[in-house]
């Protein structure tokens, strides 16, 4: 069930090296299962237990077409992780920033308070 | 990577292959620092970053007592973080665990100090996670590497797409 699927097990999914390679590789366009077991060099049940995951999770379709299995990326949940982890530093450096606002106005509560904390 | 440029630079640095070290000077004294930090209301204005909204803080803050923040991500969903307090000195340092509760069994140890110098205060987080591919596999995700290139090959195919 794609749908009940939540963003950590997404985020948990692309955390997976080879799996990152298979959606590297849906990137370029939709494929058929051989193409991504061929250019991965992997064997075909591990590679579809990997899509299974990706699929589990909402990050790739499939359809069927005639006789093979195509897979899709599904670009939504990527961006929603991406924007949840673009960066540790920019996540701290945003934190940080608003920190700022925070101590401002605690420094002009404060200075407008002039009989301090006893 | 493209670098955000902030009003204060935001250091991150890595003491050893289990640890993330971020540094910050802020131009404040070290108790509204720790004000900042440890007030509910205050951390819920800076602790999502620009990255959705703090729908809930708990602070209880004693040895033994237990923080929990969740968020509103901007994609829509929760995320949820909670821990420990170990050691609380006021004004200087926290150690506390963190634990994800999209991946309960890893958690980190943080070290939280602030040194006052002439009315700054030089604020430093050092997370410690029990081995090196617990940091990488969940913490550093967002970090300068592969993942973060995949991401940002992927984003630009997921905005060509939208």
């Amino acid at each position: 069930m794609a749908r009940a699927a939540t963003t950590a097990d997404a985020f948990n999914a692309v955390a997976e090296p080879r799996r990152r390679e298979i959606l590297d590789l849906l990137a370029g366009g939709e494929k058929p299962v051989n193409d991504l077991v061929a250019v991965l060099g992997l064997a075909q049940p591990l590679v579809s237990k990997h899509l299974r995951v990706l699929r589990e999770v909402g990050l790739v379709e499939v359809r069927d077409s005639g006789r093979q299995r195509v897979y899709r990326l599904n670009a939504q949940p990527l961006k929603d992780i991406h924007d949840w982890v673009s960066g540790y530093r920019r996540l701290w450096s945003e934190r940080f920033d608003r920190i700022d606002v925070v101590l401002e106005e605690l420094k002009e509560m404060e200075d407008g308070d002039e009989h301090g904390d006893e | 990577m493209s670098t955000v440029t902030s009003s204060g630079t935001a250091v991150v640095t890595f003491p050893a292959d289990n640890q993330i070290l971020v540094t910050r000077e802020f131009d404040a004294p070290a108790r509204l620092v720790w004000k900042a930090w440890t007030t509910p209301e205050l951390v819920k204005r800076w602790w999502a970053g620009e990255r959705g909204e703090v729908t809930s803080v708990e602070i209880d803050l004693r040895v033994g007592g237990r923080w929990r923040n969740v968020m509103s991500a901007n994609g829509g969903f929760e995320v949820a973080f909670h821990g420990e307090y170990r050691e609380i000195v006021e004004n200087e340092r926290i150690v506390s665990t963190e634990a994800f509760e999209g991946l309960p069994d890893a958690h980190s140890v943080n070290t939280l100090t602030l040194t006052e110098h002439a009315g700054r205060t030089t604020l430093t987080v050092l997370a410690e996670y029990p081995d090196q591919k617990t940091r990488d596999g969940h913490v550093e995700s967002g970090m300068e590497g592969g993942m973060q290139e995949s991401l940002d090959k992927l984003e630009q195919v997921a905005v060509s797409l939208a």
